[in-house]
């Protein structure tokens, strides 16, 4: 136990961000989105040391599942594996990281000073069961919006990157691959 | 529970329970939990690759006679010692690693692979009370970690820098994702019915018998249609034939793992065989009664001896269908996929849905039957017809090269 | 350090890196890949939240992230199609060569 947490979400949360912090320095963009999936895959494991069981499976099953192999196909698909020959970073690259750091001290220092002493209660009792009732009664109007907006974005993406009607090849299931 | 007040068939059905139990008992208390759940684990990890051994000898005996040839007769009395020679022969290899490959990725690409599918077994109940984890999602946790081995088949594709390695790569993973849906979804009418995630529940909620048959959920229209469903998105999921594409040794030389070699090769081969396992071991769970009997008169026999056999059944019907069916083409695949897979299922979410509705009373029961069972063939006839009205069928034309 | 503090604290290295990588990388999908990396630290924290909040029964906070693990798979899809279909015109995906975004 270090500062009232477990080993286990030290080394997590060093997985977590050392995933991101390779996703962001790595050259070649396959390996981006491959440490990418270790921050995936980190996070889920944090939501199941907060109890979210159902949460962190659903996060594998989207992100490690779905999101990350749409990244590489993209990735793939534009021709963006192998180290690219250009510079990786834009020209206002400092602006930007002084913007990142900014906000980070931003929130580490609210997180630090603001915080009454918030006492770990017990794990709350919540089971698939009761998440399903309250996803079909109180959360019955955004979950139908969030169904809209699934399916919107499937048949958005199938005609963004459909090939016009004059090119030779049709390309199969590129956005319904999620 | 007192081992000695136990009947006979009891206690042979609770054997390995009472077998963890005893070696917990040699630790102290706060030692117990992490102790019961590695000899959990050792027993997982120690019987499904001895399973898989078996299974090798029996697909290759078990083909070969389907192809009017005897198969490995030579290591040991009729052969069954070949798993130990291929396995000493895997080990003993040297280890090639192409010189342009991705070294880190290429490495971790198996070893990724073999992880996440013996995880998948932490939530398969393989008899009563034998289930490394009982947690209330246990079947999407089989989901979610299933998911991760379509990266780790892309990372080994990409990694070895082979044009037929990417080529299986990608194929393997367009397949599994289009196919992933439909499982989902055909698994999806079994927790609608019992009205939980968690597999324990899931098989007790089909452990009653009406006189001799037990309740069984293929043994219903929609569970039935789940379960055909299920399992061709099984086979296409595991890339067993006739969804084999991404291996086909004829055109892309296995595919994505064609830069392996040696005990990485080993790795694949057992990561294949224990996916299968555990897909068909899940749609055990899910439409066969898990480890529950096929008759109320041969409930004496234990429950872990059920589940194995029904896994044994299961594997040999792989084994008879790739020995059966030729391979598709990509296009009949994605088509067959989108077109035919995900309209069932859904068909078959809905059917669910109102034979839930209809209520099991005296006229109920009839009509929820009727109405069910010719609602889903209506779909499988018309869906047929639609999608084959264009495809000619007849005698084949061949084209040969000057 | 309170237990909420660190995870709290997790999810700010995170964002941070991601809302750097969306700023400094050229390559549009490492743009892409920022924003995911956003939107999963903001889930940690809605999670986090959710789980030392006084009444966790409410489920609030663990809804919201499911929701928003829900859009931002739909997000990702529609960002990388918008990604191929600039790509087919141009056959770049280098955000410094993409000074105009008409048709």
């Amino acid at each position: 136990m270090i500062f009232g947490l477990s080993i286990a979400f030290w080394i997590t949360a060093l997985f977590t961000v050392a995933g991101a912090l390779a996703a962001a320095l790595l050259k070649n963009l396959v390996h981006c989105a491959l440490s990418l999936t270790v921050t995936f895959a980190g996070l889920a494991i944090l939501f199941l040391q907060l109890d979210a069981q159902f949460a962190g499976f659903a996060q594998m099953l989207v992100y490690i599942g779905a999101v990350a192999i749409l990244v590489v196909f993209a990735i793939l698909l534009t021709r963006g594996a192998g180290a690219p020959e250009y510079r990786i970073y834009t020209s206002s690259w400092l602006a930007g990281i002084a913007i990142a750091a900014a906000v980070f001290a931003l929130l580490a220092w609210s997180v630090i000073t603001s915080l009454p002493a918030g006492a770990g209660s017990a794990a709350p009792d919540v089971t698939v069961l009761s998440i399903g009732q309250a996803l079909m009664s109180t959360y019955v109007l955004p979950l139908e919006i969030v169904a809209v907006v699934l399916t919107v974005a499937l048949i958005g993406a199938v005609i963004v990157a459909m090939h016009d009607k004059g090119d030779a090849k049709t390309h199969e299931q590129k956005g319904g691959a999620q | 529970m007192n081992f000695q007040a136990l009947t006979l068939p009891e206690k042979l059905d609770q054997l390995f329970v009472f077998v963890q139990h005893w070696i917990m008992g040699f630790f102290p208390a706060h030692w117990q939990p992490l102790v019961g759940a590695l000899v959990g684990v050792v027993g997982i990890v120690a019987s499904f690759p001895a399973i898989f051994a078996l299974t090798t000898v029996l697909e290759r005996k078990g083909l070969g006679r389907m192809q009017n040839r005897l198969g490995p007769n030579r290591v040991g009395p009729l052969g069954i010692f070949q798993p130990v020679a291929d396995g000493i022969k895997s080990l003993t290899k040297e280890d090639i690693v192409p010189v342009s490959a991705d070294g880190v990725v290429h490495f971790l690409a198996p070893v990724v692979l073999v992880v996440a599918i013996f995880l998948g077994y932490a939530s398969l109940p393989i008899g009563r009370n034998m289930v490394l984890v009982n947690i209330d999602a246990g079947l999407l946790f089989f989901f979610a970690v299933g998911a991760s081995t379509e990266l780790s088949i892309f990372m080994a594709g990409w990694s070895s820098r082979n044009k037929y390695s990417l080529l299986g790569a990608m194929r393997a993973v367009a397949q599994m994702i289009s196919y992933e849906v439909p499982l989902l979804m055909s698994a999806i009418v079994a927790v609608m019915m019992t009205g939980s995630l968690s597999t324990v529940k899931i098989v007790e909620a089909q452990s009653g018998f009406t006189g001799i048959f037990p309740h069984w959920y293929v043994f219903t229209p929609w569970g039935f249609a789940g379960f055909v469903l299920f399992v061709i998105a099984a086979l296409a999921e595991t890339n067993r034939t006739p969804f084999d594409l991404p291996e086909g040794e004829s055109e892309l030389v296995a595919g994505y793992f064609t830069e392996y070699s040696g005990f990485k090769f080993a790795l694949f081969f057992l990561g294949e065989y224990l996916g299968m396992m555990s897909i068909a071991g899940f749609g055990i769970t899910l439409f066969l009664g898990g480890w529950g009997a096929p008759f109320s008169f041969l409930n004496f026999i234990p429950s872990w001896a059920w589940f194995f056999l029904k896994l044994l059944a299961a594997l040999c019907f792989f084994i008879w269908l790739r020995g059966t069916l030729p391979r598709l083409r990509q296009d009949q695949l994605m088509n067959f996929a989108w077109k035919f897979m995900l309209p069932m299922t859904l068909l078959n979410l809905m059917v669910a849905a109102a034979w839930r509705f209809l209520g099991d009373s005296a006229t109920g029961a009839w009509l929820r039957w009727v109405l069910c069972a010719g609602v889903l063939l209506l779909a499988y006839v018309g869906l047929g017809r639609v999608l084959m009205r264009k495809q000619r069928l007849g005698a084949r034309s061949y084209r040969y090269a000057e | 350090m309170t237990p909420l503090a660190g995870f709290l604290i997790v999810a700010a290295l995170v964002f941070a890196i991601g809302l750097a990588v969306a700023l400094t990388r050229r390559n549009a999908i490492m743009v892409l890949i920022g924003i995911e990396l956003m939107l999963n630290a903001a889930n940690l924290n809605l999670i986090a939240f959710w789980r030392f909040s006084p009444h966790p029964e409410a489920l609030t906070g663990m809804m919201f992230a499911l929701f928003s693990i829900a859009v931002a798979a739909a997000e990702a899809a529609v960002g990388l199609g918008l990604v191929i279909a600039y790509h087919r015109h141009t056959k770049t995906t280098d955000l410094d060569a993409m000074p105009r975004m008409k048709g």
